[in-house]
């Protein structure tokens, strides 16, 4: 199975690129809008964006391994994110934590069987001030209690 | 007091908001300036960096060369990653202009025409708020070859946003700028530094968010005004980002040298259920903690605090209360540092690993009293072993909580005697032995019960 950028993602990974004296630079613009079209990155993303950017493809893989917010495996298509560092521990992180995992009977870095949920457990997020907080895909919850949890993903369809 | 980052104006991160309540006053006066005269108003102001290290931001622009040979870059510090740490997502929020004037002086200053913001890939939804006002201020003609006819002037810079993607470390300078040119965060080993050898082999100037926020007030209204706000040595206001066992946390901005009782009492709204406080992390995690009953007295700016034994860090000030487990709140530090060393170092590496692992067994309950030492002196192998300061980070938590908390941790584990035993052969031996209980009696005298 071959990965094409559409068109449009095309435009914008040339627009990244012109941000940067070289065209490595674009790589990891290239990763995000790669795992917005396909999911997660898998190889022929990774052999798409070496070709488009003229990259070599370890240098992409050697990105996408680093970085935690690039995924090489399909996640869930609501990704949640629970902090239990410490600001948000110290406020019932580790409760959240659990609630969710329990609900939706998987472990962290898992997805559910019908494909709509993911689990992840992270660091600070930078809203501590917030805590306990959670994030589902790029949006911010915070000041959770169980029951709030419990009622967000009830209203993820 | 005036706020001076983060003023209590409604909608200032619209543009004709900002530039009716003095916006771009500060850059219009910069560019009737020479370069070293911007420099020199804001060494004159006292500055320092807000990103962890206080350093002297205008000395810092002063490193720069000041005949251009090669292409100049200005990176602006917005990971803000350091776990207790939230103000400069209030800066993209409520005053990016701020942000973004500060941005073309300090550009102007040190002849920078490339300017990228590097802001963690969990800030997406303020990303896109910074984008929107970068391109307003594309649009007003205050960025990009604009801007001279604007200033009048024969500068412009363009500004970009370089979005990173899940990684403590590039918020490490030199891990930074291997994320802005596509590689892997790796920290670079310094010497050279990055005002002779940044991105792309440049010379490279890196400001913390923060940092760059307050330099259009300074210009503005003169390094003196600036100097004359909060502690001599370093002055100005910060953002004391509140969060824990405390009953308002958040952002409130106050002048360096305020009490911290004052910040946690009078700010934040003190301690829930009115409990004592058992221990204060005053600058991020990677500072050392402060100990509950010894923060009377103790004054937020760089020199009080490390007077007081620990440092000012990003402002992030972590509060516990009495009921508080610090195996707990150590073990989940332990465990950040070492998913976050990038692996380079072998102290780093391996000693973030140990430390983590000596911890769980004691939170398993298999520790014992050496183990407490063993990991204070595992944290002093790390400290100043390593190519990036992330091995202080991860070893000062580990030293001073131990070091200021031994009695409590003395209670997860289990104490440890050395008895001289006959051996097979009838002649002592000194052996170790962990102990599992001691009970005292008049009737039986000490019975200690050794573990197997
Ligand atoms: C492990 C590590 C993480 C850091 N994270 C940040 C950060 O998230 N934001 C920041 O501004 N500085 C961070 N720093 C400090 C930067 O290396 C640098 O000193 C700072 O951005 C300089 O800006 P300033 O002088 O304006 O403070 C970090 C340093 C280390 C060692
Ligand atoms: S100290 Fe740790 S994080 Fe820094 S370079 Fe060494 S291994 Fe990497
Ligand atoms: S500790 Fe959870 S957001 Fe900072």
């Amino acid at each position: 199975m071959s990965f094409q950028f559409t068109e449009e993602n095309l435009k914008r990974i040339e627009e990244a690129r012109k941000k940067y004296p070289t065209s490595l630079a674009a790589v990891m613009d290239a990763c995000y809008i790669g795992q917005e079209q396909n999911g997660h990155i898998s190889e022929e993303v990774m052999e798409e964006i070496s070709r488009v950017l003229d990259v070599p493809k370890t240098d992409v893989l050697g990105v996408v391994t680093f970085y935690t917010m690039y995924h090489q495996k399909p996640m869930g298509k609501y990704h949640i994110q629970v902090c239990t560092n410490v600001s948000c521990m110290l406020r019932g992180g580790y409760e959240i934590f659990d609630a969710i995992k329990n609900k939706l009977g998987i472990d962290n870095m898992e997805v559910t069987e019908d494909g709509k949920f993911s689990i992840e457990e992270v660091e600070c997020m930078g809203a501590c001030g917030g805590a306990p907080m959670i994030a589902i895909n790029n949006d911010y919850y915070e000041n959770m209690t169980k029951e709030k949890v419990l009622e967000i993903l009830e209203s993820l369809k | 007091m005036e706020k001076i980052v983060l003023p209590d104006i409604p909608n200032l991160d619209n543009l004709d908001v900002y530039i009716e309540n003095g916006g771009f006053e500060g850059a219009k006066k910069a560019f009737q300036m020479s370069r070293e005269d911007v420099i020199e108003e804001v060494k004159k102001s006292g500055l320092r960096g807000r990103g962890g290290a206080g350093f002297f931001t205008g000395l810092k622009w002063s490193f720069m060369p000041r005949t251009k040979t090669k292409p100049h870059y200005l990176a602006v510090n917005g990971d803000e990653s350091e776990p207790g740490s939230f103000k400069d997502r209030q800066i993209f929020e409520k005053n990016p202009h701020q942000l973004i004037e500060g941005i073309i002086i300090a550009a102007y200053a040190i002849q920078a025409e490339t300017v990228y913001i590097y802001i963690r890939g969990e800030y997406y939804n303020w990303i896109q708020m910074l984008q929107k006002a970068i391109d307003a201020n594309y649009e007003r003609g205050h960025l990009g070859e604009k801007m001279r006819e604007t200033f009048n002037t024969d500068f412009y810079c363009n500004v970009y946003i370089h979005r990173g993607a899940g990684a403590y470390i590039c918020g490490e300078e030199s891990a930074l700028m291997n994320s802005i040119e596509g590689r892997r965060g790796y920290p670079r080993v310094k010497p050279p530094f990055p005002a002779q050898n940044g991105l792309w082999g440049n010379p490279t100037t890196i400001n913390n968010v923060e940092t760059i926020t307050n330099v259009p007030k300074i210009i503005a209204n003169g390094g003196e005004w600036f100097a004359s706000i909060g502690a001599p040595k370093h002055p100005g206001t910060l953002l004391f980002g509140v969060s824990g066992h405390v009953n308002k946390p958040g952002v409130y901005e106050l002048p360096t040298g305020t009490l911290l009782t004052d910040i946690i009492y009078n700010y934040a709204g003190g301690v829930p259920g009115n409990k004592k406080i058992k221990c204060v992390i005053p600058g991020g995690s990677s500072m050392p903690p402060l100990r509950g009953d010894s923060i009377e007295g103790v004054k937020m700016d760089a020199d009080s605090l490390r007077e007081a034994g620990s440092m000012i860090g990003t402002g992030g000030i972590m509060v516990m209360d009495e009921d508080t487990n610090l195996l707990d709140v150590l073990l989940r530090i332990s465990h950040f540092y070492h998913h976050e060393s990038c692996g380079q170092c072998t102290p780093c590496r391996e000693g973030t690993g140990w430390m983590e692992k000596i911890l769980r067994r004691i939170k398993n309950g298999q520790g014992t009293s050496r183990d407490l030492d063993l990991l204070v002196d595992v944290a002093k192998n790390i400290e100043g072993r390593t190519v990036c300061a992330l091995g202080d980070a991860a070893a000062w938590p580990v030293k001073f909580m131990i070091e200021r908390f031994r009695d409590e941790f003395e209670k997860y584990v289990k104490p440890e005697v050395v008895i001289p035993v006959p051996n097979k052969i009838h002649s002592l031996k000194h052996s170790t032995f962990t102990v599992e209980s001691i009970k005292i009696s008049s009737k039986d005298g000490i019975q200690l019960k050794l573990d197997n």
